[in-house]
């Protein structure tokens, strides 16, 4: 079997912060209302969390869970364990209604590093970084595509489509450049 | 540029995070209808100077469809709710009629 | 003439000489100079010609609000027009040109529109370009547009790079002068998040300027003390250089900073916008000083009474030697006192009022200057130049008493508040008729969200003008701002006594006609008082008319120091009160924003987000022209050698129909339908039935909108016993996914479906050709015979090592597989592809080959066939329409009698008698003519192409009577007026019977 290829081959750029294209990562979007008794064991048989509460991800080392919203999930794990988790999730779920993907290879994932990491996209996401809780997966736009961010060990990580990968490498090179820092 | 609180999340999204679609709690007229319900059904909209109740999705963000009550004129908002509703909250219902005495009710 | 003085100058640094050229001539300066200072500092008094009758026209005031010294800054890449040179930084390399001249700004030959001048008033376009009416086309406008506009255009790409930048706060504060940081410290202290904007450099506004003293010291210590202050709390953002440029619904607030506008070149982006959204707004914005209209008073060196101190105070630069101040307020005393004080000349100040009375004038007495009361300036004599006024009394005609030379006037009609921010957003103004101006009424401020006031004006800007006013009403706006007393106490002011200034319109004010004709209102419009009164006399009532039709106020000049007094005049002739003629409404921006900066990062590879299939690299490497297809960029064809597209496509065609063909068909939405409502949900989406498919088959389907008008078509998948696949066409995965949310959240959100749009998740590859499955049995890994793989089924394993789902599809009409492979491996899977099938003669091919190969087999084309007007039944597949169902989504629409009606125009084929291609976009014109005089037409062609396969050109459209009239000859238009005959034939023009895929 081929091995599997992140869009960008681990591209990277580095200005005042910097910015990694890092993956292939495994996700799973698992979509189940909040109250389906069987959601739990899903999530902790997938990723050994517990079930992130509204607008959270819960982290687990290299694994972790996050709340997208009130019925679906975002699993995040090694990408060569997602088959084992696909298979784990149908177990836990049982009879219940949900649905299950593989979107491993849907996304594009990057980590902006660095003390001033939010600075970078701060000049292109609607979102005010100082509310932000900690453990906060927030979905809003970068530019002019849809994004996910959480903040995570000294920076962080950005979740988007696949296809606009070079896109949105564009976008956080552009912003991270030497000498544009927020005052 | 407006900014609507997402019923489902809790974000208070700005407009660019957000799509439109039109009036809320239209009802769906299909096979075997009446040729004026379906019209109204299709094309007749509400164009109010004040109250108005809208859809949006919050299409940046958890990709929920939800409700919107909102002035057309002042742009004050008066509420957002879920969209899995046949008609507006009745506290939200109170609300706007105590904010707009002349307001006909939904 | 103007000059830099040995002394003064609190914002330049002489430690510091600059050099900068203004139209190719090298001149010094310091830094902290505008380039306005610099240019007065080297006595370049004239700087630019108005746009109209193309007068000389000189620096008139310090700021935002300068009309004439507009100039083009820079060269080739980093050219731009309409620069202020006033709020422009000088450092050195600093290039500058005038404008709005021809051939020098010296000799402007477009100065006789001067001396044409009184055949040239308000409306004279309007009214002469009108007759005969194929001259304004031809003659008029190209003439007018040549000589008019004021700066050039760029002609080369912008080398800066531009940004964004979102930020928030409770509460923003715009100005940073005393007002603006008494507010923003008071709101500060508070504890709540604030965000302080300066459109300058620097901080204090006019406070240091007029010598205020505040809590004792001077006004700088308290400024910097307080900037010190504010900078070093956590809650508070404090900006320099950056323009709050306008207010818009619920908070939202747009700014321009200026970042490397004076170091360009050192890689720092030349602006960023801010896209501020925050709490409430205090606009700290100051006031305008306003010009007194008076003949001459466009010369070169009349000039704003305050702009005149700030250029000797803030520059150490004069004006002229002898400068005469005019006036009918004590606040024009100060530049009295400061020229004074810096050594210079003031012959005499002619104050409109009779009786004066302050302290300011009682100072300016004791300095010995002469106090002329109850006199105006007649008329300012000079050409290029001030070289003398000739004064009068106010209350007269203009007899002259007598001249005085003099190379300056400094001239103060009053103070403005600047009201554009609190305006923007519908924020209501009151006349105040003791200070003449519009403020900020509070108990109309504009609304947030909430139904809130939102903009809270602050300081001169609410017309407090006097510094220990313009304290206590900072405090007071912070407090109303925060909705509760801030406990702040305002800084102490100690200020002079002022008397109360007194309105004055023109000057005299019983000046006849020839003296109007020359009393400047809007300098850069070339609007005179003449010209408004002229517009009342034609019936112009409104002021938003009238606005229009002498163009007072538009431009860059938005108000700024034209509107008060032109209302004036305008009232004056109308003979009604000011507050009853009103006002033209402030519209964003306050200054002009540099487009680069509304761009911000959206340029050059960032322009849009370009979607990339995960093969797309590949194809940049192999020849593939690419075409846009929504956001993705798909191959249109892979060139080879010297070949041209069409021939590339043709090639592509029958190497497909004959060896064996490779598709990106990554781009296709695909959308998993799960749940124990799903087969409903599907069957309620598309006109035919999904929900009986077997497991492992495929089917192809239609979806319309509630209109009943054809939306999307696809293959859909029944994956397991519930779960399906569905396919869209390219640009509608995501509409099509939103349309099923839309459907699941908001009508049937009891039905238990979930759906997740996996189209990237998947690279699909669709393998065409008679050589298609030995290819893939080359590969191998799974069984895709015939036997095991027909037609419409699908199966999953592994190919190639490679885990992939291969659907047996064809939209070419030839055995075809559809290989669905993890994203990730799309590219390897390609390659394998191309390699292992050098022996069967694959080839990729593009788009155009795939809607070719589609047309010869009659297959329609969402986008091509359908327009939104088009129903399924008109493109006949009523065979895909369940007759069953009871309800489908457009199923009601399609029962709209003119929907069902046998007179629509139906789908046929179409074949040229001379075997030539039909145009795009031709029509089958029908005898007669509509009630518009417009030809009848009976039909019209949806795809047009050469066939490479069946060497002439095939078409299809929709025709009137349908196939129903198979055989009939018709003719299509052509762009050159010509008419090409074509036979009606079915639209399956390759293949009819489908053995190429039966196999």
């Amino acid at each position: 079997m081929s091995d599997p290829v992140s869009p960008l081959g681990n591209a990277r750029f580095d200005g005042f912060v910097s910015v990694r294209e890092v993956g292939p990562l495994g996700m799973i979007t698992l979509r189940a209302k909040s109250d389906v008794k069987e959601l739990a064991a899903a999530i902790k048989a997938a990723v050994g969390t517990k079930v992130p509460a509204q607008r959270r991800i819960v982290i687990n080392g290299d694994r972790a869970a996050g709340w997208m919203s009130p019925d679906e999930y975002l699993l995040v794990l090694p990408y060569d364990q997602v088959a084992a988790a696909m298979a784990a999730i149908a177990t836990a779920m049982g009879g219940a209604h949900h649905l299950a993907a593989d979107v491993s290879d849907a996304r594009a994932i990057f980590r902006i590093e660095g003390a001033k990491a939010a600075q970078a996209l701060q000049k292109l996401m609607p979102v005010d970084f100082a509310t932000l809780e900690p453990g906060e997966l927030r979905r809003s736009r970068a530019a002019q595509v849809a994004a996910a961010i959480w903040e995570q060990d000294n920076g962080f990580t950005l979740v988007c489509f696949r296809s606009v990968a070079a896109y949105v490498f564009g976008l956080l090179s552009h912003s991270a450049q030497a000498g544009s820092e927020l005052a | 540029m407006l900014i609507l609180e997402c019923p489902y999340c809790g974000v208070k999204a700005e407009e660019t995070e957000l799509s439109a679609g039109g009036e809320a709690h239209l009802k769906r007229f299909g096979p075997g209808s009446a040729d004026d319900d379906f019209e109204n059904y299709m094309f007749a909209r509400k164009n109010p100077k004040g109250v108005h109740f809208e859809r949006w999705r919050h299409s940046y963000g958890c990709g929920k469809w939800f409700l919107a009550a909102r002035c057309t004129a002042t742009l004050e908002v008066f509420g957002t709710y879920p969209a899995q509703t046949g008609e507006p909250p009745a506290d939200l219902q109170a609300k706007i009629k105590a904010k707009r005495p002349d307001w006909k009710g939904y | 003439m103007s000059t830099r003085l040995s002394k003064g100058g609190r914002l330049i640094d002489r430690t510091k000489p600059q050099t900068f050229t203004f139209n190719g001539k090298s001149m010094a300066g310091y830094a902290g100079d505008t380039l306005a200072s610099a240019l007065l500092a080297n006595d370049q008094m004239l700087v630019g010609r108005s746009f109209k009758y193309h007068r000389p026209r000189g620096i008139v005031a310090s700021g935002a609000e300068e009309p004439n010294a507009l100039v083009n800054l820079g060269t080739g890449a980093r050219f731009e027009p309409n620069q202020r040179t006033t709020t422009t930084e000088l450092f050195s390399g600093l290039t500058a040109t005038s404008q709005n001249h021809w051939p020098s700004l010296e000799f402007d030959v477009g100065v006789v529109n001067n001396y044409a001048a009184r055949f040239l008033p308000a409306g004279f376009y309007y009214k002469t370009f009108i007759h005969p009416r194929f001259a304004w086309k031809h003659i008029f406008e190209p003439v007018i547009r040549q000589s008019a506009g004021l700066g050039q255009v760029p002609k080369e790409a912008d080398a800066d790079r531009y940004e964004y930048a979102y930020g928030f706060a409770d509460i923003l504060v715009v100005g940073g002068g005393i007002a603006g940081l008494q507010s923003a410290l008071a709101a500060a202290k508070s504890g709540a998040r604030v965000i302080l904007l300066e459109q300058t450099a620097h901080w204090g506004g006019r406070a240091p300027v007029d010598g205020d003293v505040i809590d004792g010291k001077p006004a700088d210590e308290w400024v910097k003390a307080t900037v010190q202050a504010l900078s070093a709390m956590e809650n508070v953002t404090v900006m320099a250089r950056t323009m709050a440029v306008g207010v818009y619904d619920h908070g939202y607030v747009l700014a321009e900073e200026k970042v490397a506008d004076h170091t360009p070149g050192d890689g720092r982006p030349k602006k960023r916008l801010w896209r501020l959204r925050v709490g409430k707004i205090i606009t700290a914005t100051g006031a305008i000083e306003r010009p007194l209209a008076f003949a001459g008073n466009d010369i070169p060196g009349v000039m704003l009474a305050a702009a005149v101190r700030d250029y000797v105070v803030n520059h150490g630069v004069s004006i002229g030697d002898r400068t005469v101040i005019v006036t009918n307020n004590d606040d024009a005393y100060r530049t009295a006192i400061a020229l004074k004080e810096a050594g210079l000349e003031v012959p005499v100040i002619l104050d409109a009022r009779a009786n004066v009375t302050g302290d300011l004038p009682a100072k300016a007495r004791a300095l010995g200057i002469r106090v002329e009361t109850g006199k105006a300036v007649v008329k300012v004599k000079g050409g290029k130049r001030v070289t003398g006024v000739a004064i009068g009394a106010q209350a007269g005609e203009g007899a002259v008493l007598e001249e005085i030379a003099c190379d300056a006037v400094a001239m103060s009609g009053g103070w403005s508040p600047v009201v554009h921010l609190f305006s923007h957003c519908g924020g209501k103004l009151n006349w105040d008729a003791v200070q003449a101006h519009f403020r900020p009424d509070a108990n109309r401020a504009p609304t947030n969200q909430d139904g809130e006031a939102m903009v809270y004006a602050a300081g001169a800007a609410n017309g407090a003008l006097t510094g220990d006013q313009v304290l206590l009403d900072a405090v007071a706006a912070a407090d109303a701002a925060l909705g509760k007393a801030s406990g702040v106490a305002a800084a102490s002011v100690a200020v002079p006594a002022e008397g109360a200034m007194l309105p004055v319109w023109i000057m005299p004010q019983g000046a006849g006609p020839a003296l109007k004709m020359k009393m400047w209102l809007d300098y850069q419009n070339d609007v005179k008082v003449s010209d408004v009164q002229l517009a009342a006399r034609e019936g112009y009532t409104s002021v938003e008319h009238t606005k229009r039709y002498t163009t007072l106020g538009m431009a860059t000049d938005q108000g700024k120091l034209s509107n008060i007094n032109g209302l004036a005049v305008l009232a004056n002739a109308l003979h009604e009160d000011i507050p009853q003629v009103g006002t033209t409404t402030f519209r964003p921006p306050y200054t002009p924003v540099t487009l680069g900066a509304l761009a911000g990062e959206s340029r050059g590879e960032i322009f849009q987000p370009l979607r990339r299939s995960p093969i797309h690299e590949w194809h940049e490497k192999h020849g593939a022209y690419m075409e846009p297809v929504g956001l993705w960029r798909r191959p249109y064809c892979f060139t080879r050698g010297a070949e041209s597209h069409e021939q590339s496509v043709h090639r592509e065609i029958l190497n497909t129909r004959s060896n064996v063909g490779l598709l990106d068909a990554s781009t296709l939405g695909k959308i998993i339908v799960k749940g124990p409502d799903a087969g409903k949900f599907l069957d309620m989406l598309y006109t035919n039935v999904m929900s009986n498919l077997g497991v492992g088959k495929c089917r192809y389907g239609l979806m319309c909108n509630e209109q009943g008008f054809l939306s999307d078509d696809g293959v859909v998948v029944r994956l397991a016993e519930d779960t399906w696949l569905c396919h869209t066409t390219t640009g509608g995965a995501d509409r099509i996914h939103g349309w099923m949310e839309d459907w699941l959240q908001c009508e049937w959100w009891d039905w238990q479906v979930y759906t997740a749009n996996v189209t990237e998740q998947y690279a699909q590859i669709a393998v065409a050709g008679p050589k298609a499955r030995q290819l893939l049995e080359k590969l191998g890994g799974m069984d895709v015979s015939k036997a095991a793989l027909p037609f419409m089924a699908f199966s999953e394993g592994s190919l190639g090592n490679i885990p992939a789902r291969v659907h047996r599809i064809s939209f070419s009409g030839e055995l075809s597989y559809e290989i669905a492979v993890p994203a990730s491996h799309g590219l390897a899977l390609w390659e394998r592809l191309i390699e292992a099938g050098q022996e069967f003669g694959v080839m990729p091919y593009g788009t155009e080959a795939m809607h070719i190969m589609r047309a010869e087999k009659g297959f329609i084309m969402i986008g091509d066939e359908t327009d939104g007007t088009v129903i399924p039944q008109d493109l006949n597949l009523g065979w895909a329409i369940s007759k069953k169902k009871a309800d489908y989504l457009g199923k009601r629409g399609q029962e709209r009698n003119y929907l069902a009606s046998p007179d629509r125009w139906k789908l046929a084929g179409f074949e040229t008698l001379d075997g030539s291609v039909i145009e795009d976009g031709a029509y089958i014109p029908a005898p007669g003519h509509n009630a518009n005089g417009q030809g009848n037409t009976q039909g019209r062609v949806t795809s047009t192409y050469h066939s490479p396969t069946l060497g002439k050109g095939i078409a299809m459209g929709l025709i009137h009577g349908g196939l129903g009239r198979m055989g009939e000859v018709v003719e299509f238009t052509k762009i050159d007026g010509g008419r090409v005959k074509a036979r009606v034939v079915d639209p399956v023009f390759y293949d009819k019977e489908g053995a190429r895929n039966d196999v």
